[in-house]
């Protein structure tokens, strides 16, 4: 291979990058999402591989019908709100396990979203014809306008989880015997807490749409691994930089920064010609690795065989 | 303050497992009696406070607490008249909150939360100074989260949380009995202290027969879920575990059979 192929095979690199941050920032908004159900809420909730492509279905073919964007992206999120409130009565009301009630949101959704786009599985939305907010034909202005979303969602986000409900369902994540004994409507806050996360998921999905220019009955499909991607590497990103110094604010900001680093990380695995449909196998190899050290590592250094090391020197 | 009228639960009905807890238990305690409540191993001890708490409904029988009906209400709707220490230093706390935020939360029990902040500047302010009373070094550590303090510093914590706002009722359930010796005196010291402080009714299980017998004002046993012997003022005060013995066995005419009660 010459120099100039190899340059010129960086150079696309390069080119592809702002596309995959921008990519990484609206996923990071799915992950802020999932944040809320999976550290503060304790509650592993599968409904987002739904509600994600709710928010893109509701967006794009209520923009189709001539609705102004600002009132898709807010009807979008109102769809992932009832999409959490579903899991959430599923699983305080009825009694049905956390995952089991996110796996029946998440097939139901399925039905719902097809239903949305009239039996379509994809339905196009071109950037053309259309007064798309954000979009890859124009990605600086698809950073700003994503970077915006994450600055608000954040600042929203750091109040309500400040306020005495927010508190309470951090609360109810932590600790659920504490919390009833403190007066807590346990129930009532997890189904308040999957309602938000669902509701910024459709959102992110309603924005990821208008981003690819169609929305896709698949499009949610394994979302729920990306968004635990971004939360993971986010977190042991922001333990290594600011060890235990960490706050509220850069834990969420690392969430994004992990969605970001992420996508960084498939465009390189794509510049590398792996075939993308090795893409989701890869996703969730990251996942498993970045869930797996952690505890390998403490196993290794908490290990018998190293006790029966330390003992034996101590013998000799 | 507290009228418990003929309690009954029984778990697991039906089945081999079938437990019967409460066995028409009647308790009735006036403002500001602290009641110390002993007996062995499922004498229906905790059960009884679990009642009282409405962890789960009773079979039989009503709960009033200062003249409220509380029977048909969930655990989280009786929170605002109880106060509560479990004897798992982990149940009363957040371990993954700070230390103020915990008694913020604990300061709106029985409130509608809302959308205003969680804990307010005069609010820590305030939790500075009475940590300071306890006298346990956590007052300079009100950022802290809870899951780095020590087991009776936990337990003084959800004490602190238990009186914030003080409640109708204060329920211990054997909140001594994870920790060391001398830890679990200085616990029982602060117990002691906040229960008198702020003229609490409260309710302590203890497998403990000398701290039963040294605090409260009231003593009660507890065989078979019943409240088999019943002891207040100046009687309490002449009681000798000895006394306590004989008497089980002669309400009972059973041996009292817990070890661990017997050699403490």
């Amino acid at each position: 291979m010459s120099l100039d192929v190899i340059l010129g095979s960086l150079g696309s690199l390069f080119t592809a990058m702002p596309g995959n941050i921008a990519q990484g920032i609206i996923w990071g908004i799915m992950a802020l999402g999932l944040f809320i159900t999976y550290k503060l809420l304790d509650f592993a909730d599968l409904s987002v591989d739904g509600s994600f492509a709710t928010g893109g279905a509701v967006t794009v073919v209520l923009m189709i019908a001539g609705y102004n964007t600002g009132i898709a992206l807010l009807l979008a999120f109102l769809a992932g709100v009832l999409a959490g409130l579903a899991t959430g009565i599923l699983h305080t009301l009825l009694g049905i396990p956390a995952i089991l009630s996110g796996i029946l949101t998440q097939i139901a959704l399925f039905s719902v979203n097809l239903n949305i786009m009239d039996g379509k599985s994809n339905t196009p939305i071109s950037v053309d014809k259309y007064n798309l907010i954000i979009s890859l034909r124009h990605v600086p202005q698809a950073i700003i306008v994503a970077l915006v979303f994450v600055a608000v969602i954040m600042c929203l986000m750091y109040w309500y989880f400040g306020t005495e409900m927010g508190s309470a369902i951090r609360a109810t994540g932590t600790n659920p015997s504490m919390s009833k004994a403190q007066g807590i409507n346990i129930s009532l806050m997890k189904v308040v807490a999957l309602s938000i996360s669902n509701g910024l998921v459709a959102l992110s999905g309603g924005l990821f749409a208008q981003y690819q220019g169609f929305a896709d009955i698949n499009m949610g499909r394994g979302a729920i691994v990306i968004g635990l991607a971004a939360i993971i590497i986010g977190d042991v990103l922001c333990k290594a930089i600011f060890s235990k110094k960490s706050n509220f604010m850069l834990t969420m900001a690392f969430v994004v920064i992990g969605g970001i680093v992420y996508y960084i990380v498939i465009g390189i695995v794509l510049w590398l010609k792996m075939p993308t449909n090795n893409l989701k196998m890869f996703t969730a190899i990251i996942v498993a690795i970045f869930l797996a050290v952690p505890y390998l590592k403490d196993k290794f250094n908490n290990s018998f065989m190293k006790a029966a090391k330390r003992g034996g020197k101590e013998n000799a | 303050m507290l009228k418990a009228f003929n309690l009954k639960k029984t778990f697991n009905p039906g089945t081999i497992n079938e437990k019967v807890a409460l066995d028409g238990a009647t308790l009735n305690l006036a403002p500001g009696e602290f009641c110390t409540v002993i007996g062995g191993n499922g004498a229906g001890k905790s059960t009884f406070l679990n009642a009282v708490a409405g962890v789960w409904p009773v079979d039989g029988g009503s709960i009033t607490i200062d003249g409220v009906d509380v029977t048909g209400l969930p655990e989280y709707r009786r929170a605002k008249y109880l106060g509560r220490v479990f004897q798992d230093p982990m149940t009363g706390t957040a371990a993954n909150m700070q230390i103020d935020e915990n008694l913020a939360l604990a300061a709106r029990r029985g409130k509608s939360r809302t959308l205003r902040w969680g804990i307010t500047k005069e609010e820590r302010e305030k939790y500075h100074d009475m940590l300071k009373e306890l006298d346990l070094g956590l007052e300079d550590r009100l950022t802290a989260k809870v899951g780095l303090l020590s087991g009776g510093q936990r337990q003084a914590l959800t004490l602190m949380m238990a009186t914030l706002q003080k409640p109708k009722l204060l329920l211990l359930d054997e909140h001594t009995a994870a920790l060391d010796p001398k830890t679990a005196a200085k616990v029982l010291e602060i117990t002691d202290m906040l229960i008198k402080e702020h003229g609490l009714t409260a309710m302590m299980v203890t497998h403990n027969m000398r701290d039963a017998i040294n605090y409260g004002n009231r003593l009660i046993m507890m065989n078979e879920g019943r409240v088999i012997l019943n002891i207040s003022g100046e009687e309490k005060k002449g009681l000798t575990i000895e006394d306590l013995l004989h008497k089980f066995e002669d309400v009972s005419g059973t041996e009292f059979t817990n070890d661990t009660e017997i050699l403490s």
